[in-house]
Protein backbone atom coordinates (compact mmCIF):
# COMPACT_ATOMS: atom_id res chain seq x y z
CA UNK A 1 0.00 0.00 0.00
CA UNK A 2 1.19 3.72 -0.81
CA UNK A 3 -0.16 6.65 -1.56
CA UNK A 4 -0.44 6.45 -5.20
CA UNK A 5 -3.05 3.15 -4.80
CA UNK A 6 -4.94 5.05 -1.40
CA UNK A 7 -5.38 8.34 -3.34
CA UNK A 8 -6.47 6.47 -6.83
CA UNK A 9 -8.91 4.02 -4.53
CA UNK A 10 -10.31 6.93 -2.79
CA UNK A 11 -10.88 8.88 -5.92
CA UNK A 12 -12.76 5.75 -7.48
CA UNK A 13 -14.94 5.62 -4.48
CA UNK A 14 -15.72 8.88 -3.92
CA UNK A 15 -15.47 10.40 -7.52
CA UNK A 16 -17.11 13.99 -6.14
CA UNK A 17 -16.71 14.18 -2.18
CA UNK A 18 -12.86 15.19 -2.35
CA UNK A 19 -11.60 18.65 -1.80
CA UNK A 20 -8.00 17.89 -2.26
CA UNK A 21 -5.43 15.56 -1.62
CA UNK A 22 -2.06 16.22 -1.32
CA UNK A 23 1.31 14.91 -0.01
CA UNK A 24 3.46 15.83 2.82
CA UNK A 25 6.60 14.31 3.94
CA UNK A 26 5.69 10.79 2.62
CA UNK A 27 1.79 11.20 3.94
CA UNK A 28 -0.98 11.48 1.98
CA UNK A 29 -3.46 13.79 3.26
CA UNK A 30 -6.78 14.50 2.14
CA UNK A 31 -9.14 17.48 2.64
CA UNK A 32 -13.05 16.83 2.61
CA UNK A 33 -16.11 18.62 3.41
CA UNK A 34 -17.55 17.30 6.92
CA UNK A 35 -20.87 15.28 5.16
CA UNK A 36 -18.80 13.10 3.73
CA UNK A 37 -16.19 12.54 6.99
CA UNK A 38 -18.23 9.31 8.31
CA UNK A 39 -18.54 7.75 4.76
CA UNK A 40 -15.03 8.14 4.00
CA UNK A 41 -13.97 6.99 7.33
CA UNK A 42 -16.01 3.55 6.93
CA UNK A 43 -14.48 3.08 3.61
CA UNK A 44 -10.82 3.30 4.80
CA UNK A 45 -11.66 1.32 8.11
CA UNK A 46 -13.79 -1.52 5.79
CA UNK A 47 -12.20 -2.35 2.67
CA UNK A 48 -10.54 -5.28 2.80
CA UNK A 49 -7.53 -4.37 0.88
CA UNK A 50 -7.21 -0.86 3.29
CA UNK A 51 -8.14 -1.71 6.51
CA UNK A 52 -7.38 1.33 8.49
CA UNK A 53 -8.71 -0.23 11.71
CA UNK A 54 -7.07 2.00 14.16
CA UNK A 55 -7.61 5.82 14.83
CA UNK A 56 -4.44 7.19 16.03
CA UNK A 57 -4.67 11.12 16.92
CA UNK A 58 -7.84 13.09 16.36
CA UNK A 59 -7.62 16.83 17.55
CA UNK A 60 -8.39 20.48 16.27
CA UNK A 61 -6.80 23.16 14.82
CA UNK A 62 -7.60 27.03 15.08
CA UNK A 63 -6.55 28.59 11.68
CA UNK A 64 -7.92 32.02 13.51
CA UNK A 65 -8.16 34.36 10.24
CA UNK A 66 -8.61 31.79 7.33
CA UNK A 67 -11.83 30.39 6.60
CA UNK A 68 -13.00 27.81 7.40
CA UNK A 69 -11.42 28.25 11.18
CA UNK A 70 -11.04 25.00 12.84
CA UNK A 71 -9.99 22.01 11.47
CA UNK A 72 -10.51 18.42 12.39
CA UNK A 73 -7.28 16.76 11.93
CA UNK A 74 -7.50 12.15 11.69
CA UNK A 75 -4.68 10.21 11.38
CA UNK A 76 -5.53 6.37 10.47
CA UNK A 77 -3.41 3.51 10.77
CA UNK A 78 -3.55 0.44 8.70
CA UNK A 79 -1.78 -2.09 10.77
CA UNK A 80 -1.65 -5.17 7.82
CA UNK A 81 -0.41 -2.00 5.40
CA UNK A 82 1.55 -0.16 7.84
CA UNK A 83 0.44 3.04 6.40
CA UNK A 84 -0.74 6.06 7.63
CA UNK A 85 -3.38 8.60 6.43
CA UNK A 86 -4.28 11.96 7.32
CA UNK A 87 -7.86 13.13 7.10
CA UNK A 88 -8.81 17.02 7.83
CA UNK A 89 -12.12 18.28 8.02
CA UNK A 90 -12.76 22.19 7.35
CA UNK A 91 -15.31 23.38 10.16
CA UNK A 92 -16.77 27.09 9.96
CA UNK A 93 -16.65 28.98 12.92
CA UNK A 94 -20.25 30.45 12.65
CA UNK A 95 -21.44 26.51 12.80
CA UNK A 96 -18.91 24.55 14.39
CA UNK A 97 -20.22 21.26 14.39
CA UNK A 98 -19.09 17.85 12.68
CA UNK A 99 -20.40 14.35 12.91
CA UNK A 100 -18.62 11.99 15.42
CA UNK A 101 -16.44 9.08 14.68
CA UNK A 102 -17.32 7.16 17.94
CA UNK A 103 -19.63 4.72 15.65
CA UNK A 104 -16.56 3.46 14.18
CA UNK A 105 -13.66 4.33 16.62
CA UNK A 106 -14.85 4.10 20.47
CA UNK A 107 -11.53 5.44 21.05
CA UNK A 108 -13.01 8.70 19.47
CA UNK A 109 -15.13 9.29 22.44
CA UNK A 110 -12.25 11.15 24.63
CA UNK A 111 -10.50 12.93 22.02
CA UNK A 112 -13.77 14.30 20.76
CA UNK A 113 -14.31 15.44 24.00
CA UNK A 114 -10.75 16.95 24.48
CA UNK A 115 -11.62 18.77 21.16
CA UNK A 116 -14.64 20.14 22.55
CA UNK A 117 -12.94 21.03 25.40
CA UNK A 118 -10.43 23.08 24.22
CA UNK A 119 -11.80 24.62 20.71
CA UNK A 120 -15.42 24.29 20.87
CA UNK A 121 -16.13 21.94 18.09
CA UNK A 122 -19.24 20.28 18.25
CA UNK A 123 -19.56 16.83 17.26
CA UNK A 124 -22.73 15.38 16.49
CA UNK A 125 -24.47 12.64 17.73
CA UNK A 126 -21.33 11.71 20.86
CA UNK A 127 -22.64 9.87 23.20
CA UNK A 128 -21.29 12.35 25.98
CA UNK A 129 -19.82 15.51 24.94
CA UNK A 130 -18.78 17.01 28.09
CA UNK A 131 -15.49 18.71 29.12
CA UNK A 132 -12.77 16.31 29.85
CA UNK A 133 -9.93 18.75 30.92
CA UNK A 134 -11.06 21.36 32.07
CA UNK A 135 -13.64 22.09 35.15
CA UNK A 136 -17.47 22.22 34.45
CA UNK A 137 -18.16 25.35 35.09
CA UNK A 138 -14.98 26.74 32.83
CA UNK A 139 -16.34 29.25 30.69
CA UNK A 140 -15.12 29.85 27.11
CA UNK A 141 -12.52 27.29 25.11
CA UNK A 142 -9.23 27.71 25.90
CA UNK A 143 -7.04 26.78 23.21
CA UNK A 144 -8.80 29.09 20.72
CA UNK A 145 -6.37 31.49 19.56
CA UNK A 146 -8.33 34.42 20.22
CA UNK A 147 -8.13 33.79 24.09
CA UNK A 148 -5.39 35.38 25.90
CA UNK A 149 -2.20 33.80 26.35
CA UNK A 150 -1.28 34.70 29.96
CA UNK A 151 -4.00 34.10 32.55
CA UNK A 152 -2.48 36.97 34.68
CA UNK A 153 0.07 40.01 34.96
CA UNK A 154 3.90 39.00 35.76
CA UNK A 155 4.94 41.13 39.55
CA UNK A 156 8.09 42.12 39.59
CA UNK A 157 9.17 44.03 42.60
CA UNK A 158 8.35 47.73 40.83
CA UNK A 159 4.83 46.52 40.41
CA UNK A 160 3.73 43.90 42.62
CA UNK A 161 2.37 46.47 45.39
CA UNK A 162 -0.73 47.06 42.60
CA UNK A 163 -1.06 43.52 41.68
CA UNK A 164 -1.16 41.92 45.23
CA UNK A 165 -3.17 44.42 45.93
CA UNK A 166 -6.56 43.48 43.40
CA UNK A 167 -5.45 39.47 44.43
CA UNK A 168 -7.19 37.40 46.30
CA UNK A 169 -5.53 35.88 49.25
CA UNK A 170 -7.09 33.48 51.58
CA UNK A 171 -6.35 34.13 54.97
CA UNK A 172 -7.28 31.93 58.23
CA UNK B 1 21.31 6.38 78.32
CA UNK B 2 19.11 9.23 78.47
CA UNK B 3 18.57 12.86 79.28
CA UNK B 4 19.92 12.21 82.47
CA UNK B 5 23.64 12.10 80.90
CA UNK B 6 22.79 14.91 79.01
CA UNK B 7 21.07 16.88 81.59
CA UNK B 8 22.62 15.67 84.46
CA UNK B 9 20.75 14.60 87.58
CA UNK B 10 17.84 17.40 87.62
CA UNK B 11 15.35 14.93 88.83
CA UNK B 12 12.76 17.96 87.69
CA UNK B 13 12.42 20.99 85.53
CA UNK B 14 10.19 23.54 84.57
CA UNK B 15 9.17 25.33 81.56
CA UNK B 16 6.16 27.03 80.10
CA UNK B 17 3.18 25.27 78.89
CA UNK B 18 3.78 26.84 75.71
CA UNK B 19 7.50 25.26 75.03
CA UNK B 20 6.23 22.26 75.93
CA UNK B 21 3.29 22.01 73.42
CA UNK B 22 5.49 24.01 70.81
CA UNK B 23 8.33 20.95 71.57
CA UNK B 24 6.01 18.53 70.40
CA UNK B 25 4.17 20.11 67.52
CA UNK B 26 7.65 20.53 66.04
CA UNK B 27 9.42 17.65 66.95
CA UNK B 28 6.60 14.89 64.91
CA UNK B 29 5.25 17.10 62.59
CA UNK B 30 3.38 14.63 60.13
CA UNK B 31 3.25 15.56 56.65
CA UNK B 32 0.96 15.08 54.35
CA UNK B 33 1.12 12.10 51.41
CA UNK B 34 0.78 13.64 48.44
CA UNK B 35 3.11 15.22 45.87
CA UNK B 36 1.47 17.08 42.72
CA UNK B 37 4.15 17.09 40.37
CA UNK B 38 8.13 17.01 39.76
CA UNK B 39 8.52 19.03 43.65
CA UNK B 40 7.38 15.75 44.69
CA UNK B 41 10.50 13.82 43.55
CA UNK B 42 13.08 16.37 45.70
CA UNK B 43 10.21 15.81 48.75
CA UNK B 44 11.05 12.12 48.37
CA UNK B 45 14.51 12.81 48.03
CA UNK B 46 14.41 14.79 51.68
CA UNK B 47 12.74 11.80 53.58
CA UNK B 48 15.29 9.49 51.70
CA UNK B 49 18.04 8.58 53.39
CA UNK B 50 20.19 11.20 52.14
CA UNK B 51 18.57 13.89 53.24
CA UNK B 52 16.81 11.68 56.04
CA UNK B 53 14.01 13.89 57.22
CA UNK B 54 13.43 11.59 59.97
CA UNK B 55 16.08 13.32 61.63
CA UNK B 56 13.30 15.83 62.41
CA UNK B 57 10.56 13.56 63.08
CA UNK B 58 8.91 13.91 59.95
CA UNK B 59 9.70 11.04 58.27
CA UNK B 60 5.81 9.66 58.36
CA UNK B 61 3.91 10.59 55.62
CA UNK B 62 0.50 10.18 56.49
CA UNK B 63 -1.76 8.81 53.65
CA UNK B 64 -4.99 10.38 55.23
CA UNK B 65 -5.11 14.15 56.16
CA UNK B 66 -6.93 13.12 59.51
CA UNK B 67 -3.58 12.29 61.18
CA UNK B 68 -1.61 14.94 58.94
CA UNK B 69 -0.21 18.39 60.40
CA UNK B 70 1.57 19.64 57.17
CA UNK B 71 0.77 20.06 53.64
CA UNK B 72 3.32 20.24 51.64
CA UNK B 73 2.11 21.41 47.94
CA UNK B 74 4.92 19.96 46.34
CA UNK B 75 4.33 20.87 41.71
CA UNK B 76 1.64 22.69 40.46
CA UNK B 77 -2.09 23.25 41.16
CA UNK B 78 -4.40 22.76 38.20
CA UNK B 79 -8.09 24.45 38.48
CA UNK B 80 -9.00 21.40 38.46
CA UNK B 81 -7.29 19.47 40.90
CA UNK B 82 -7.49 23.27 43.22
CA UNK B 83 -10.90 21.92 44.96
CA UNK B 84 -9.41 18.39 45.94
CA UNK B 85 -6.60 20.72 47.52
CA UNK B 86 -8.90 22.48 49.53
CA UNK B 87 -10.69 19.72 50.87
CA UNK B 88 -8.22 17.84 52.04
CA UNK B 89 -6.78 20.92 53.96
CA UNK B 90 -10.47 21.43 55.19
CA UNK B 91 -10.26 17.50 56.50
CA UNK B 92 -6.73 18.04 58.26
CA UNK B 93 -7.14 18.39 62.02
CA UNK B 94 -6.43 21.92 63.73
CA UNK B 95 -3.56 22.66 63.68
CA UNK B 96 -2.14 23.02 60.36
CA UNK B 97 0.25 24.34 57.79
CA UNK B 98 1.46 24.69 55.09
CA UNK B 99 4.22 24.94 52.73
CA UNK B 100 4.20 25.92 49.68
CA UNK B 101 7.06 23.93 48.05
CA UNK B 102 8.49 25.56 44.67
CA UNK B 103 7.66 28.47 42.33
CA UNK B 104 4.30 26.70 40.82
CA UNK B 105 2.77 26.40 43.96
CA UNK B 106 3.99 29.84 45.65
CA UNK B 107 3.36 31.86 42.20
CA UNK B 108 2.38 30.02 39.28
CA UNK B 109 5.97 29.85 38.04
CA UNK B 110 6.08 29.22 34.37
CA UNK B 111 2.55 28.19 33.89
CA UNK B 112 1.17 31.48 33.73
CA UNK B 113 -1.91 30.30 32.04
CA UNK B 114 -5.62 29.60 32.05
CA UNK B 115 -4.95 25.85 33.64
CA UNK B 116 -3.09 26.71 36.67
CA UNK B 117 -3.91 28.50 40.37
CA UNK B 118 -1.90 31.01 40.37
CA UNK B 119 -0.35 30.13 43.69
CA UNK B 120 -1.50 27.84 46.32
CA UNK B 121 -2.67 30.52 48.13
CA UNK B 122 -5.64 32.00 46.38
CA UNK B 123 -6.93 28.54 48.01
CA UNK B 124 -5.43 27.17 51.29
CA UNK B 125 -3.20 29.64 53.96
CA UNK B 126 0.40 29.52 53.28
CA UNK B 127 2.60 29.64 55.88
CA UNK B 128 6.03 29.45 54.21
CA UNK B 129 7.14 29.59 50.35
CA UNK B 130 10.01 28.09 49.49
CA UNK B 131 11.06 29.09 46.30
CA UNK B 132 13.29 26.97 43.37
CA UNK B 133 11.96 24.96 40.42
CA UNK B 134 12.01 22.81 41.82
CA UNK B 135 14.01 23.69 45.34
CA UNK B 136 16.26 21.34 46.51
CA UNK B 137 15.96 19.13 49.32
CA UNK B 138 18.62 21.49 51.20
CA UNK B 139 16.21 24.39 50.46
CA UNK B 140 12.60 22.29 51.68
CA UNK B 141 14.61 21.21 54.42
CA UNK B 142 15.56 25.16 55.19
CA UNK B 143 12.18 25.84 54.68
CA UNK B 144 10.67 23.19 57.63
CA UNK B 145 13.43 24.48 59.51
CA UNK B 146 11.79 28.05 59.48
CA UNK B 147 8.49 26.62 59.76
CA UNK B 148 9.66 25.06 63.15
CA UNK B 149 10.91 27.76 64.42
CA UNK B 150 7.98 29.55 63.60
CA UNK B 151 5.86 26.96 65.21
CA UNK B 152 7.90 27.08 68.32
CA UNK B 153 7.01 30.80 68.84
CA UNK B 154 3.06 30.50 68.83
CA UNK B 155 1.21 31.78 71.52
CA UNK B 156 -1.72 29.06 73.11
CA UNK B 157 -3.56 32.27 74.13
CA UNK B 158 -4.69 34.54 70.86
CA UNK B 159 -2.87 32.68 68.05
CA UNK B 160 -3.01 36.29 66.03
CA UNK B 161 -2.28 36.36 62.58
CA UNK B 162 -0.03 34.22 61.03
CA UNK B 163 2.30 35.56 58.40
CA UNK B 164 4.07 33.70 55.61
CA UNK B 165 7.95 33.16 55.08
CA UNK B 166 9.43 33.49 52.17
CA UNK B 167 12.14 31.23 51.73
CA UNK B 168 14.64 32.76 48.96
CA UNK B 169 17.13 30.41 47.04
CA UNK B 170 20.06 32.57 46.61
CA UNK B 171 20.79 32.68 50.30
CA UNK B 172 20.62 28.82 50.52
CA UNK B 173 23.00 28.54 47.86
CA UNK B 174 25.82 30.28 49.55
CA UNK B 175 25.24 28.12 52.80
CA UNK B 176 25.13 24.97 50.31
CA UNK B 177 28.71 25.68 48.85
CA UNK B 178 31.59 24.30 50.19
CA UNK B 179 34.10 27.14 51.24
CA UNK B 180 37.28 27.22 49.04
CA UNK B 181 39.65 28.60 51.09
CA UNK B 182 39.06 26.08 53.86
Amino acid sequence: MDNVILSQRLREAFPQALTSMSEFRGELQVVLPREHLVAVAQFLRDTPELRYVYLENLCGVDYLGREPRFEVVYHLLSLSNRHRVCLKVGVPEADPTVPTLTVLWPTANWQEREAYDMFGIIFRNHPSLERILMPEDWEGHPQRKDVPLGYEEVAFTFNQDAIYAQKHFVRE
Amino acid sequence: MGIEQKAGDLGMFTTTLETAVNWGRTRAMWPLLFGLACCAIEMMGAQASNYDLSRFGMELNRPSPRQADLMIVAGRVSRKMAPVVRRLYDQMSDPKWVIAMGDCASCGGVYNNYAIVQGVDEIIPVDVYVAGCPPRPEALIDGIMMLHEKVSQEKLIEPGKREPIHVKSNNLIQVALPNKKA
